[in-house]
């Protein structure tokens, strides 16, 4: 599966540099016959089962211990399998699913408020800019009300209502109230909820967990993937295992922009390792960013954090009207201010999506008004909501954000004004999958927001966990096993040349690290490329910018590989070699993603061409040339990666211009 | 702008016996976070060609648990309710000593510099820190409704990040804060119940066999607890540990 043919309608693109060559060769995406509420239940039923005494005989590595991995790994250890799970972190509870605040999506009508399992199909078809496959999309919703039950009887302390009834909350890209959370760290207590659920198979010798190791390569033996190099982080070992089937819950990309929402050590390199090896990259162009984080505040900034969306709420948006104005904003009279979500989207005002809000304030900042070093930041006020509503509704309703922010910025928003900028959060797209979660390799699965399946162009609010838990829970394991009912262990062993040649590509890769001993640091490259990525490819596009971007970055990648220093050795803890290799990865992920972006003429989601846009500005979609996902295969190194495309049919819910006005 | 000393204590490894080393740090930056700080002094470093000080850290917004050393005596530094990487350089000021060391505890290893192994923690949960509840056999979410006292009672517990604080405080090295919150999340649930005294039996006997100390209620682990957690879960688990004498 993993070979592409050539075959007669294979188009070369001339006109664009650099080409690619267009596979005509389809992509199966193997969803089930039958009406979309039948599938999975269809599918489930036609499944193949592995006979309880002979689970254990399978080998199944998990790379990831998030919501995605950590729930898959235990699951499988749960039916029988013998799991090894693998992280990075130092230990399984601390993967960046933690992070995530407002909640989780489930179709559970418990507010009778119309709520069904075909409604949050249907939200999230359509916020995601009809851009996902429906028959997955589906599936999602359908397994939502599963996962709380799970969470619930595992102990997730969820926010009740006086009567002990589970309490709901709204969230974006919804009218009715279906999110489930758990103060302001759902992520962290789901994420506890799967690593106790992991711990618990850990005791019972179902799982092996290595924290503290790092996948650097896919091993694929006939096709099929095989098992895994990974590099213990404290010794510096290189060790390969070997598994009927491999599953990748490595997370999202979003690091590849330098500064992002994400945790510091988050990367790609499992995904993009699995890449070289076979397996197709889907829209890699559909980065999600969000409107309300704290700016930087100086070149030394190292992450950017997230301020909670709901602040829009009770906060209005400005900027100053006149360039370079820096009086203290009190001080800035209210007609010499532009609350310019109110003025250009009178209906939605500071509500306005996601996309919108924060392209609006790229153009305001870029026009020289924004706030703040650099310019870059917008104000979000709370003075006219303090005035009306009373500090105390106010500090009920946002206390600990407001903590939050005074901790980091060292200002109080009861006085002045907050600083905010959109900042890169989540990533939409991700490895290839079919609606069994393999990717185009063999054996080769991939969940969580690793996969590009459910979020099409644009994520929705709260929907992020459900898909790491949908996944981890309750499709992996029927899918894997699926698989493994058809491929007898065969003992495969670590012996063969494949594991061998994988070892050796790891061990010279980071022989060339450490021996390059150059001038520049590996952060440096890292912020280098956050810049040509943030500017060139962020929040709007063109096909000037990604052209651009298609030039500088190669120029980049061969800088690093000719300059960089990384100092040390391989057989100790090494934190600039871990992150050299993984910037090294994303030196190509960057380039893949502006290919991609330049590919793709239209704007949809969170992928803006400016080319592309209504006469107010909006995204403007091109279902008849762009109703497909696009799927990179890689063709070795100095041969323009191969497109492939797999259209998308929308039976149920019919394309439409998604409106905010 | 200020200018900072730092004593820094660098160790190579487990096996090596370590020692504090100083530094200059010139012109750091008031809204600098800590670990910003450090990551700057590392890329002088790396430019002098001298090996980067090694620590853990990952969110950079206080929720992974990650981070945390210790700060001129104080784990995680002199804010309260801080981990060290929301703690911001506006707290010192020019000319400033600053103490570094990692957390020291018979069950956290030194791995490198201010990196320790907090793997005993996860082995004190997975002695019994979880609900016995395979996927599949869950009954509705609302089917067993959890009083909204007692919902957020464990909720309070629950917010325990993991990053090692209290045992660093602690002078006798004990673990029990962690492991009250822990119990204290999962037996105050209805669900949580049937493995309730097995459960604080086995994680406290956990906990003795990785070589932390035991609790003579000093109160330190709360003061430094970046989540706040209160040492009545601490009084929580005694009383569970009485109780579980008496079930089987």
């Amino acid at each position: 599966m993993t070979t592409i043919t050539e075959s007669p309608e294979t188009i070369t693109e001339p006109a664009r540099k650099p080409s690619f060559r267009i596979s005509a060769e389809p992509l199966a995406s193997h969803v089930p016959e039958g009406p979309i509420e039948q599938k999975w239940q269809t599918h489930k039923f036609e499944m193949k089962l592995v006979n309880p005494a002979n689970r254990r005989r399978y080998n199944v590595i998990v790379i990831g211990s998030g919501l995605a991995g950590g729930t898959a790994a235990a699951s499988l250890g749960e039916l029988g399998y013998n799991v090894k799970c693998f992280c990075y972190q130092d230990s399984p509870r601390r993967a960046h699913s933690i992070a995530a605040q407002g909640g989780i999506n489930a179709a559970k009508n418990y507010r009778n408020d119309g709520d069904s399992v075909y409604r949050l199909f249907y939200d999230t078809v359509k916020g995601g800019d009809f851009r996902s496959r429906e028959a997955n999309v589906y599936r999602l919703a359908e397994v939502s009300s599963n996962i709380i039950d799970q969470c619930v009887a595992q102990g997730v302390p969820f926010a009740r209502e006086y009567g002990g009834l589970l309490d709901t909350r709204s969230f974006g890209g919804a009218q009715v109230s279906r999110t489930f959370y758990a103060r302001g760290q759902t992520g962290q207590q789901l994420e506890i909820g799967a690593y106790q659920a992991l711990s618990r198979q850990i005791a019972a010798g179902t799982v092996s967990m290595y924290s503290r190791h790092e996948m650097l390569e896919l091993v694929v033996v006939e096709g099929r993937a095989r098992g895994v190099v990974v590099r213990d982080m404290v010794t510096g070992e290189i060790e390969s295992h070997v598994a009927d089937a491999v599953i990748v819950c490595s997370g999202g990309y979003g690091n590849v922009f330098y500064l992002s929402t994400n945790a510091r050590g988050c990367n790609a390199t499992a995904i993009w390792r699995a890449h070289k090896k076979g397996a197709a990259f889907a829209n890699p162009s559909y980065t999600q960013i969000h409107p309300t984080c704290i700016p930087r505040s100086g070149d030394y900034q190292s992450k950017l954090t997230l301020m909670s969306e709901s602040l829009r709420n009770d906060g209005r948006v400005w900027v100053p009207i006149r360039p370079g104005d820096d009086r203290r904003p009190g001080q800035i009279p209210e007609d010499e201010r532009d609350y310019y979500l109110e003025r250009k989207y009178p209906s939605f005002g500071n509500l306005a999506p996601r996309d919108i809000a924060s392209r609006a304030a790229k153009q305001v900042c870029d026009a020289g008004l924004g706030v703040g070093p650099g310019g870059l930041g917008v104000y979000l006020d709370f003075a006219d909501s303090i005035h009306r509503l009373g500090e105390d509704l106010i500090r009920e309703r946002y206390g600990n954000l407001f903590e939050m922010y005074e901790r980091i910025t060292g200002d109080d928003p009861y006085k002045t004004p907050m600083r905010i900028y959109p900042a890169v959060h989540y990533t939409m797209g991700g490895l290839w999958v079919d609606y069994n979660l393999m990717s185009t390799v063999e054996g080769l699965f991939v969940g969580g927001e690793a996969n590009f399946s459910d979020h099409g162009a644009n994520r929705l609010g709260a929907s992020a966990l459900m898909q790491g838990l949908a996944d981890g829970y309750f499709v992996l394991p029927a899918t894997v096993p699926n698989f493994l009912a058809d491929h007898r262990h065969d003992g495969m062993n670590t012996e063969r040349p494949e594991f061998k040649q994988a070892e050796a590509d790891v061990r010279q890769r980071i022989d060339a690290l450490l021996s390059i001993n150059g001038s520049r640091s590996v952060d440096w490259f890292h912020r280098e490329l956050g810049n040509l990525m943030w500017n060139l490819c962020g929040m709007a596009r063109t096909e000037a910018s990604l052209s651009e971007a298609l030039v500088k970055i190669p120029k980049l990648r061969d800088e690093f590989w000719r300059d960089v220093r990384v100092l040390g050795e391989n057989e100790t803890i090494n934190q600039s070699l871990e992150r050299a290799g993984r910037v090294a990865d994303f030196l190509e992920l960057g380039e893949l993603i502006c290919l991609d972006a330049l590919h793709r003429t239209e704007s949809c989601g969170g992928h803006f061409r400016e080319e592309s846009q209504t006469e107010d500005g909006e995204a403007l979609r091109d279902d008849e040339s762009f109703a497909y996902v696009a799927a990179w295969q890689y063709d070795g190194k100095d041969r323009p990666p191969v497109l492939r495309q797999e259209q998308l049919e929308f039976e149920y819910v019919h394309l439409a211009t998604r409106s905010y006005k | 702008m200020m200018n900072l000393t730092l004593k820094v204590w660098r160790q190579k490894n487990a096996a090596d016996k370590g020692r504090f080393v100083t530094y200059k740090a010139a012109d750091v930056n008031e809204h600098m976070s800590f670990l910003e700080m450090l990551d700057v002094v590392n890329e002088d470093l790396i430019a002098r060609s001298e090996d980067p000080i090694a620590f853990d850290s990952d969110c950079r917004e206080g929720i992974c648990g990650t981070c945390g050393f210790v700060i001129n005596g104080i784990a995680h530094g002199p804010n309260r309710a801080t981990t060290v990487c929301q703690l911001h350089m506006r707290f010192f000021k020019d000319g400033d000593e600053i103490t570094m060391e990692p957390w020291r505890a018979t069950a956290f290893p030194v791995l490198k510099d201010l990196m320790v192994s907090r793997s005993a923690f996860d082995r004190i949960i997975q002695a019994g820190g979880f609900i016995s509840e395979s996927v599949g056999g869950a009954p509705d979410g609302n089917a067993v409704p959890v009083s909204k006292e007692i919902a957020d009672r464990a909720m309070d517990a629950a917010t325990c990040i993991g990053c090692g604080a209290c045992v660093a405080a602690c002078p006798n090295g004990s673990a029990m804060l962690f492991t009250a919150a822990k119990l204290g999340h999962l037996n105050l649930l209805p669900q949580g119940q049937p493995e309730r005294y097995k459960r604080v039996r086995n994680m406290t006997a956990q906990q003795d066999a990785e070589g932390f100390g035991h609790c003579t209620n000093h109160g330190e682990c709360e003061a430094v607890c970046p989540k706040e957690i209160g040492i009545t879960f601490i009084a929580m688990l005694n009383k569970d540990f009485r109780k579980s004498a008496f079930h089987g």
